[in-house]
């Protein structure tokens, strides 16, 4: 599904540059869950905008689903994007002037889809993280766990071959962490890949793997008993 | 990638995003209305000095006679020189080349009656080419023509109040009128549309010059000679026509060449070519504030989509990690400047076109201050092409920002 060989990263700092992966080689099979973990600096993040091809690597290779993620033109990594890859953010990043239904339809619209065939896919994923109900409610109406299984949802909507959270959990309080890791959980049940960025150690705990990053290269790498919500 | 949903999309980002909308919208419509009523203005200065010579044909020459001012060959300064029936034989003949046409006139003023109904008024004697000079329209009957002329009748053609006045709901025309006690036949009636139908000109009576120089005793002598020079002769080239009939007439009538008050000409050329530069000016200065108007529009449009484009920042971040393309960011934010441009641009159209049709400026000098459809036309595709290019520069930067900076934007 993924595989990342001698990944390296600098980032350009005016005068001097700052050498943020230095090596990385990472391969994650099809339905794993993984947990990336890192301290602040350890370049996780830059790791996981690389994966999701929102920024570009410096050296070594990337593969996504066998196709070789390298000199993309915009329109191009715009397209994979939203074939290949669902995002979940720390800070929702869901559309304020748009409803939650239409939030989830809009990477359906990119796909080109009619209104019609949109809204039907949108409503069926968020059936599926229990929002139904909520579909006309704009996301200053929605509580913060709502938010993220909003914006699962939408990250869903594509069908992507990879699901991507930068810290999901981070701005919710620990009983709705619960239940979003319950239902990233299921999804990972379900056969779809996730990788998830965090730093908390219970959150990764409820992960198959722990991948450890610190001063851009990999530290640890194991397979853990994953700790299943009820 | 015009499609239907990508509409919906700018039309949904415009509602819900009100204030900003109106903020935008504002800015536009202000330019805009600010450019139509300064254009509408302009116009009606226009409007305006047309219709303040729009009475008489606009390639006519006016000659008065006077007193002389300068002595010459023995004659002494102070003499009335009266033009004749010669004279105005002389100047036809001669300078028939470039003359349109040409009418003597003798004035006289009259108490007519009809039944019970009295009234003074000023006769016109004139020729039948009178009729073309002063661009009076026949509303029934004719007008003077060269029988009557000839034959010295006692035909008059009467102004539409003069038919109002005395005759009501009678119908004028094989009716006599008695002027000073003499019955004339009323053989048509005119109008003087571009001077109004209310004007003083519409309670003249014209007569046949030769009638007039009979019956009251005038003999040969006319008042004034009016004409109309050949359109094809330039400004300049009508000008020095007049000069070359005035400097004929004051050595035929023995009046020094420098004498400026025993024959005066009112040249329409002249007055047309003051007008012109005048309005030409106009324009170049209406032209300059408009521009100047229209920029501001433009500048503060851009400005607004710059700032637009800043706070949509994580939105476009948004968008393209879901999977938008540049070109689709691009596009859409450019239509939403168009969007607002061409709306807020014709809403401004129409306040200014109301502003204008709301006051009565006409004590001002302003008649009529429209806007021509074409200004419209031209000033909204203008609006359209500004609209384009103040949101290309801020999408086409927009499109280029990197996803996850644009996330990071808090």
């Amino acid at each position: 599904m993924l595989n990342i060989k001698d990944l390296h990263k600098s980032y350009d700092m005016g005068e001097t540059s700052l050498h943020v992966l230095k090596g990385i080689n990472l391969k994650v099979e099809k339905g794993e869950m993984v947990a990336i973990m890192g301290s602040s600096g350890s370049g996780k993040s830059t790791l996981l905008n690389i994966i999701g091809i929102l920024d570009e690597l410096d050296e070594g290779q990337y593969f996504l689903d066998g196709i070789e993620i390298k000199d993309l033109t915009e329109k191009k990594s715009a397209n994979y994007r939203n074939k290949f890859l669902g995002f979940v953010f720390q800070s929702f990043n869901l559309i304020n002037f748009k409803n939650a239904l239409e939030n989830v339809a809009l990477p359906l619209y990119y796909q080109g889809l009619n209104r019609k065939d949109r809204l039907d896919k949108a409503l069926f994923h968020l059936e599926k993280v229990g929002l139904a109900n909520w579909a006309s409610h704009m996301p200053n109406e929605l509580s913060g766990g709502q938010k993220q299984r909003v914006a699962i949802a939408r990250a869903l909507a594509a069908e992507p071959k990879l699901l991507l959270a930068d810290e999901p959990t981070g701005a919710l309080d620990s009983n709705t962490s619960k239940e979003i890791m319950k239902f990233l959980q299921q999804l990972n049940d379900e056969g779809k890949t996730i990788l998830i960025v965090t730093h908390e150690h219970d959150i990764s705990l409820m992960c198959k793997r722990i991948v450890k990053l610190k001063d851009g290269i990999i530290t640890e790498d194991k397979k853990i008993k994953q700790h299943k919500i009820k | 990638m015009l499609d239907f949903g990508l509409l919906r999309e700018v039309l949904q980002s415009l509602n819900k995003n009100k204030l900003r909308t109106l903020l935008s919208g504002f800015t536009v419509a202000f330019a805009i209305m600010l450019f139509t009523i300064l254009f509408g203005i302009a116009n009606g200065f226009q409007n305006t000095f047309e219709n303040e010579f729009a009475g008489d044909a606009n390639n006519s020459i006016f000659i008065y006679s006077g007193r002389t001012s300068k002595p010459v060959d023995g004659y002494q300064t102070g003499r009335r020189i009266m033009f004749d029936n010669e004279l105005y034989k002389t100047i036809k003949k001669e300078f028939n080349n470039n003359i349109e046409f040409i009418t003597g006139r003798v004035y006289n003023n009259v108490t007519a009656t009809f039944g019970v109904e009295r009234n003074n008024y000023t006769v016109r004697a004139v020729d039948p080419d009178h009729q073309f000079i002063e661009k009076s329209e026949m509303k029934q009957g004719r007008f003077i023509n060269s029988l009557d002329l000839a034959n010295n009748t006692k035909n008059i053609v009467i102004g539409n109040l003069v038919a109002n006045d005395l005759f009501g709901d009678i119908d004028p025309i094989g009716k006599y009128l008695d002027l000073n006690k003499i019955k004339f036949k009323v053989v048509g009636v005119f109008v003087e549309r571009t001077e109004g139908t209310d004007s003083n000109e519409a309670r003249i009576i014209y007569m046949p010059i030769s009638t007039a120089q009979k019956i009251y005793g005038a003999d040969d002598k006319i008042d004034q000679i009016n004409l109309t020079y050949n359109p094809a002769l330039s400004e300049q080239e009508a000008m020095a026509f007049g000069n070359k009939i005035i400097d004929r007439m004051k050595e035929i009538l023995f009046v020094a060449k420098d004498d400026q008050s025993a024959i005066r000409a009112r040249n329409r050329a002249r007055e047309a070519q003051e007008i012109n530069q005048f309005n030409g000016a106009l324009a170049v200065l209406v032209l300059i504030i408009g521009m100047g108007t229209l920029i501001a529009g433009v500048v503060g449009i851009s400005n607004i989509m710059i700032f637009i484009v800043k706070e949509r920042t994580k939105e476009i971040g948004i968008r393209k990690a879901l999977g938008a393309t540049p070109n689709s960011i691009v596009l859409l934010i450019i239509l939403e400047s168009i969007f607002i441009t061409a709306i807020s641009g014709y809403i401004g159209l129409l306040i200014g076109g109301g502003i204008l049709n709301a006051f009565n400026l006409e004590d001002y000098w302003i008649t009529d201050p429209q806007v021509s459809s074409n200004l419209v036309m031209a000033a909204t595709i203008t609006l359209i092409i500004s609209g384009t290019i103040a949101g290309y520069i801020p999408a086409k930067r927009a499109a280029g920002v990197k996803p996850i900076k644009a996330l990071r934007d808090e």
